[in-house]
């Protein structure tokens, strides 16, 4: 039984769900697209753009079932633009036109 | 300020039915009580932090807790053992 | 549609592309930090592991002060979060999670595993810690305590393994050879076989 308490989705301590989930203890090799998103968040966070603390409210935004179906570091990126975006370092316009070029 | 071995209780509180927040205090822990170990330094509130905005030092303390007691179910003697900020613990009797 | 439902592999390039344009971050420092954040790797905790084994006086500084103690080995600890360490006894043996999100010590230990970071350790740990560190074969000698440790604030923790039998008048370097990653978080024991 899950405490009948307003838990946020990523608060995930005990959570009945996923207490019959077998735990995937195969190593996963890292991909370029990880480490790329890993070394981003680092070089904000050094250069003061955006903190650890930031990226995690940012993730915790994310709607539930989204939260759950990202990867890791599909959760990270999408946080980073968030807060870029809130930040003001980017625009949306400026991130779509970007986008078009992709 | 708790010394070690303080009696201390997690604040039943629920900001995330306020607003946009970020907690770093598990839900599973709110309401219970447990023993504070020692205190491990002072920190800016990530609470804040996490929003841009100027960010209070806070003490942060290193929390026992008897575990089967939080979940209803588990060993006795098994702990858990959580960094929690000063301003989400209430002094016990 | 929101922007931030993008392809993720698709907005990590257009911000990147931005960024770099608008002169915050470039392609050099992107591939630089990635060869720093890849040096870090296991064997960096295992090596203080093995000296704390072999030098009580480091393993008091490692209980005492894990930064310092990481930087005393060579391990650079500037700018990265407080080291916290603790240590396994015949009374307790500590399991590390992070339920919240993923905090790991990423300067001794290198990134954080799959498993880690998966929902079903963080929410398994802390409610059913000997049926998690079953899912590694691990069994905890009967009489055991667990002391399950959730990293929600600004340490990240790491934790000395016991000895195993069967390493007397060992070196240091054979030592570390056999701490593992797992070893260092509580999923595992270190054997001497290994």
């Amino acid at each position: 039984m899950d405490k009948d308490v307003p838990r946020a989705p990523h608060d995930l301590g005990g959570v009945s769900k996923f207490l019959c989930e077998p735990v995937d203890v195969e190593p996963h090799a890292l991909t370029d697209f990880d480490k790329e998103v890993d070394a981003l968040r680092g070089i904000l966070g050094v250069k003061q753009v955006m903190s650890v603390d930031e990226l995690r409210r940012g993730i915790e935004a994310i709607p539930e079932a989204e939260y759950h179906r990202l990867s890791y570091y599909r959760r990270w990126i999408r946080s980073i633009t968030d807060n870029l975006l809130v930040k003001g370092v980017i625009t949306e316009a400026e991130l779509r036109a970007a986008l078009e070029r992709v | 300020m708790f010394p070690p071995g303080a009696l201390v209780r997690v604040r039943n509180d629920w900001p995330e039915t306020r607003g946009p927040v970020h907690i770093r205090t598990p839900h599973y822990l709110r309401g219970m009580p447990g023993r504070v170990v020692r205190l491990l330094g002072a920190y800016p509130n990530p609470e804040d932090l996490a929003f841009a905005r100027p960010a209070a030092t806070r003490a942060l303390y290193h929390v026992a807790f008897d575990q089967p007691a939080v979940w209803q179910e588990g060993q006795g003697g098994d702990e858990l053992l959580v960094e929690l900020y000063e301003h989400w613990l209430e002094p016990v009797q | 549609m929101n922007v931030l439902e993008t392809d993720g592999e698709k907005l990590l390039v257009a911000v990147r592309d931005l960024l770099a344009a608008k002169g915050l971050v470039s392609s050099a420092e992107i591939a630089e930090r990635i060869a720093i954040t890849d040096a870090a790797n296991p064997g960096r905790g295992a090596r203080m592991v093995a000296k704390a084994w072999t030098d009580p006086s480091y393993r008091a500084l490692m209980l005492s002060d894990g930064t310092r103690a990481a930087e005393a080995l060579g391990i650079p600890m500037r700018g990265v979060a407080p080291l916290g360490v603790l240590e396994n006894t015949d009374e307790v043996h500590n399991l590390v999670v992070c339920t919240l999100c993923s905090c790991y010590p990423r300067a001794v230990l290198g990134y954080p595993p799959f498993w880690f970071k998966s929902a079903a350790y963080r929410a398994r740990a802390v409610r059913d810690p000997r049926g998690t560190i079953a899912e590694w074969g691990t069994v905890l000698p009967e009489g055991t305590k667990i002391r399950v440790v959730d990293s929600t604030a600004d340490y990240r923790w790491m934790v000395i393994p016991r000895r195993p039998a069967g390493t007397d008048g060992w070196t240091e370097e054979q030592l570390a050879a056999i701490v593992r990653e797992g070893d260092m978080i509580g999923v595992t024991v270190p054997v001497a076989g290994s």
